[in-house]
């Protein structure tokens, strides 16, 4: 017979060095005793052996049910282990998916039982803030809490308390060993009792306990009154340590009186105030003109990755034409003003040449901010995504209604798909084309033309450009 | 955190506890940092249960419980009589991060009276949620109720910081939201669900965070004459066409202050109960609405048996189902299996037939199952799918029965 001797609590380790070692010798479970905490000097095998066991190998879902099994305060809990293990090494492989089988059924529901006490341990725990002074290492507020778990899952909930409150400095206390977090480290120590500064009647100390409980009074709604439902999920052993919980008899006790107190009390006669004035309200959306819609548009955030600020809409009100092009780029960003970069100076050139006065035109963008992703110190222009440029729509639109131009001048593909919806083929497309609400025309962007490799190309590009705006000019 | 606003603390968490949609789940992960504050997981945690049974998950509050609208089953309407408070962004930023950092929610389920105008309130809260997210790295949860009524523009910016957005219905008919909400409109309401749902979906494919636990609504039992088949109908369309996450449903509560319009006695609550099962059936085991209806009368559910039960002994002729062969589909229309269960027996019955002991150990509703099972070792004996006390049978608890 072995003696296998493990530390109290969730062994892990121990377990592994000894299921190694006993699977090598081939040792089967009924030949093993396995017990929990006396002192290691007394096992005949208990002193974790130099001669660590080959590893062995075993199905994914049965290293993580050990790992979460371990953590249960049963006894048994290590000697129902090695028989699984011992089953799936010899032949029974799949063993785990035999929920039927007796041990696997068991098994199973140890491995609730510790996943059970870990998620109440999540929810049901609460921090308290210290008194400031002594201040902690930076200063800032620290916290603490008191605990009573069923099992041995100190260390299985430290991931998610380090993850969720990273940035608190924090000491979590439980009777089965405890967890100190500075920001920096974790750092376990040994079980402790519940520090008198956490007694259930201390909670007023923190104000926002005090919040807290008011709070659970308040949401607390008495017609639907269900203590049974209360208590299976959250068991009477839990509640010293929530001061909510505080609250419980009396909102119980006078639950029924203030039901039918409601029940009984006259309809309320209405106080008949105005409903003209809601209607009124509701009629008077922002934003009431474009200036309004352009601050609403530069205090909110850019819809798109990057951006330093909102380029906006540029020219007079009542403009004949409006140009809509993709997006501000690097210049426009840093500038705030629309089309002023290269493909701006291409726009204006082209203008020129088409007679057409830029100051006269309203000139905007569909997407009003820089979308790029940064590359050293350069910063690469993105095209907005269609689901970006949608999110864009409903200003774009709402601008042009206070615009009112007689004819919208889409420049390429993005601007294309705003007016109408859908995606356009530009080169295909180009012209005259009737947007929702608008008279339109399609073309293509500058920045097209100063991507054609070609000189040549390019002339033939630029020329079809400016005719496209004389058209354009011409319609409107 | 000082007395006046603990005080309204009370009142503007009294205004908002008759919204049941306050769940957690269906979050990204995302973790604050060590700059920031929190985390998500997809499954949300309740953090403590008030003596109704419900889940505390979010703070949930209103900005302000003045209205401008009088929705008549509504506590906060601009006729009723109760105690009106107005949280600040700053105050409610302050509550939210309080008691985060104490682990006594998730994040802030974030709702509303109207104000000034839709608009306004509307971007009070997004404001709030903004300064959460971008001033305090707060990675919490975080949900608003969308006012249908605001601009586009500001549901666009919501959806940037909020995990969930929603927009609740209330009532499942245009007709009733008339009646009982007349400064509402409900194809106003769907023509949001629709912009919402529209953006989510993009953002989705487009692998970007728009409102990425999606949307949910809430329809009110039991204040107008709707019955659970029209109720259910109307979830059912929400779910296809706005690729709604949750339509959550609370049976209409007595409130102080009522008008006189709604009806004095409210619905039993097992209404409600019974309606999220059939949602549940709905959604997850390939009922129909007409399926579930069927199971009750006059479109009404049957409060005394749940709604698979209730269309299980309608349906006797395609039972006992042998859990060794039958397909996913037939087993889970078996009262008693659920899901879980029925994943089970599928993967333990490839290693062997299985027999009456061990889905004892697969499920725990075998006590309800039963007669409706064939096993290895188990026929129910004489048809008991045809005993006409069957009903009675399974509705009473086994304690009862046996004498000895
Ligand atoms: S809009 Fe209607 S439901 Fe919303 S708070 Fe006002 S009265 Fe209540």
């Amino acid at each position: 017979m072995h003696t296998i001797t493990l530390r109290e609590g969730a062994d892990l380790d121990g377990f592994r060095q000894a299921v190694r070692r006993l699977a090598a010798a081939r040792t089967a479970p009924d030949k093993v005793l396995w017990s929990v905490g006396a002192p290691s000097l007394f096992g005949d095998d208990a002193t974790p052996a130099s001669d660590n066991g080959a590893p062995i190998f075993l199905p994914q879902a049965v290293g993580q049910l050990i790992e979460t099994v371990v953590c249960h305060s049963d006894p048994e809990r290590y000697a129902l282990l090695y028989r699984l293990v011992w089953r799936v090494l010899n032949g029974e492989r799949a063993l785990l998916d035999q929920h039927a089988d007796p041990l696997v059924h068991r098994l199973e529901r140890l491995d609730k039982a510790v996943r059970r006490d870990i998620h109440k341990m999540h929810a049901f725990l609460r921090f308290r803030a210290l008194p400031p002074a002594p201040p902690g290492p930076d200063g800032g507020e620290r916290y603490i809490a008191w605990f009573e778990p069923d099992h041995h899952i100190v260390e299985a909930v430290a991931p998610f308390f380090v993850e969720r409150f990273e940035s608190m400095v924090w000491t979590i206390l439980t009777p089965k060993g405890s967890l100190h977090w500075d920001r920096q480290r974790l750092i376990t120590g040994p079980p402790a009792e519940r520090p008198d500064a956490l007694a259930h009647d201390r909670f007023a100390d923190d104000r926002f306990a005090e919040g807290w409980q008011r709070y659970y009074e308040s949401t607390f709604n008495p017609a639907r009154v269900n203590p049974t439902a209360m208590r299976a999920e959250m068991p009477r052993k839990y509640w010293a340590n929530m001061p909510e919980t505080a609250a419980i008899p009396a909102l119980v006790r006078s639950a029924p009186a203030r039901v039918q107190a409601m029940l009984e009390a006259e309809a309320a006669i209405p106080r008949r105030r105005m409903p003209e004035k809601a209607v009124a309200a509701m009629a008077r959306q922002a934003p009431e003109s474009l200036a309004e819609l352009n601050r609403l548009i530069q205090r909110s955030e850019p819809l798109v990755p990057g951006a330093t600020q909102a380029v906006l809409g540029e020219g007079p009100e009542g403009a004949a034409i409006a140009i809509v092009g993709e997006q501000p780029g690097d210049q426009e960003d840093r500038e705030g003003r629309p089309f002023v970069g290269p493909a701006g100076q291409l726009l204006t050139a082209a203008l020129e040449e088409a007679g057409i006065d830029r100051g006269g035109l309203y000139l905007t963008n569909a997407v009003k901010h820089f979308k790029f992703v940064q590359r050293g110190k350069r910063r690469i222009h993105q095209s907005p995504t269609a689901g970006e440029v949608k999110h864009y729509r409903w200003w774009l639109m709402t601008e042009l209604g206070f615009v009112r131009p007689r004819l919208v001048v889409t420049l390429g593909a993005t601007a294309a798909l705003a007016l109408t919806g859908r995606p356009v083929a530009v080169l295909r497309e180009r012209g005259p084309m009737a947007f929702d609400g608008w008279n339109g025309f399609v073309t293509v962007h500058p920045s097209y033309l100063l991507r054609l490799p070609g000189e040549e190309e390019r002339r033939r590009a630029q020329a079809e450009f400016v005719a496209d705006l004389r058209r354009a000019s011409a319609l409107a | 955190m000082d007395d006046a606003l603990i005080e309204k603390l009370g009142i503007l968490a009294d205004a908002a506890k008759y919204d049941a949609s306050c769940a957690s789940s269906g979050a990204k992960p995302r973790r604050g940092g060590k700059e920031g504050l929190g985390s998500t997981t997809g499954a949300g945690i309740c953090h403590a249960y008030t003596p109704d049974g419900r889940c505390v998950s979010l703070l949930k509050i209103l900005l302000t419980n003045h209205c401008l609208f009088d929705c008549v089953y509504c506590i906060n309407r601009r006729s009723s009589n109760v105690r009106r408070a107005r949280f600040t962004v700053e105050e409610v930023v302050t509550l939210t991060l309080g008691f985060y950092k104490r682990n006594c929610i998730e994040g802030l389920f974030l709702s509303s009276g109207i104000i000034r105008s839709p608009d306004h309130t509307m971007e009070q809260m997004m404001l709030v949620a903004r300064t959460l997210r971008r001033d305090h790295g707060f990675a919490g949860y975080i949900h608003l109720k969308t006012i249908p009524e605001a601009s586009p523009w500001l549901i666009e910016q919501a959806g940037l910081w909020a995990d969930r957005l929603s927009i609740n219905l209330e009532l499942p008919s245009d007709h009733s939201l008339k009646a009982f909400a007349p400064e509402k409109n409900g194809g106003t309401i769907k023509a949001v669900m629709g912009q919402v749902n529209e953006r989510i979906v993009e953002a989705k494919e487009e692998r970007r965070r728009f409102s990425p636990a999606g949307q949910s609504t809430q329809l009110i039992v039991g204040a107008d004459d709707a019955t659970d088949r029209s109720v259910l109908e109307t979830s059912g369309t929400l779910y296809q066409r706005y690729g709604l996450r949750r339509v959550y449903y609370s049976a209409f509560s007595p409130i102080p202050e009522a008008s006189s319009v709604l009806p004095v006695k409210p619905p039993p609550l097992q209404r409600e109960n019974r309606l999220y099962q059939a949602d549940w059936l709905l959604r997850y085991y390939g009922f129909t609405v007409e399926e579930i209806a069927s199971g009750g009368e006059g479109g009404m559910l049957d409060l005394g048996i749940d709604p698979k039960l209730a269309w299980a002994l309608k349906n006797r002729e395609r039972f006992p189902v042998d859990v060794n062969r039958a397909d996913r589909e037939m087993l889970l229309r078996v009262p008693g299996l659920g899901a879980r269960a029925v994943d089970k027996i599928l993967s333990a019955r490839r290693h062997t037939r299985l027999r009456m002991e061990d889905l004892g150990r697969l499920s725990s509703g075998l006590r309800r199952a039963r007669p409706f099972l064939i096993a290895a070792d188990y026929h129910p004996v004489g048809g008991l799918t045809d005993r006409l006390d069957l009903r009675q049978r399974l509705v009473t608890p086994s304690s009862q029965l046996s004498l000895f």
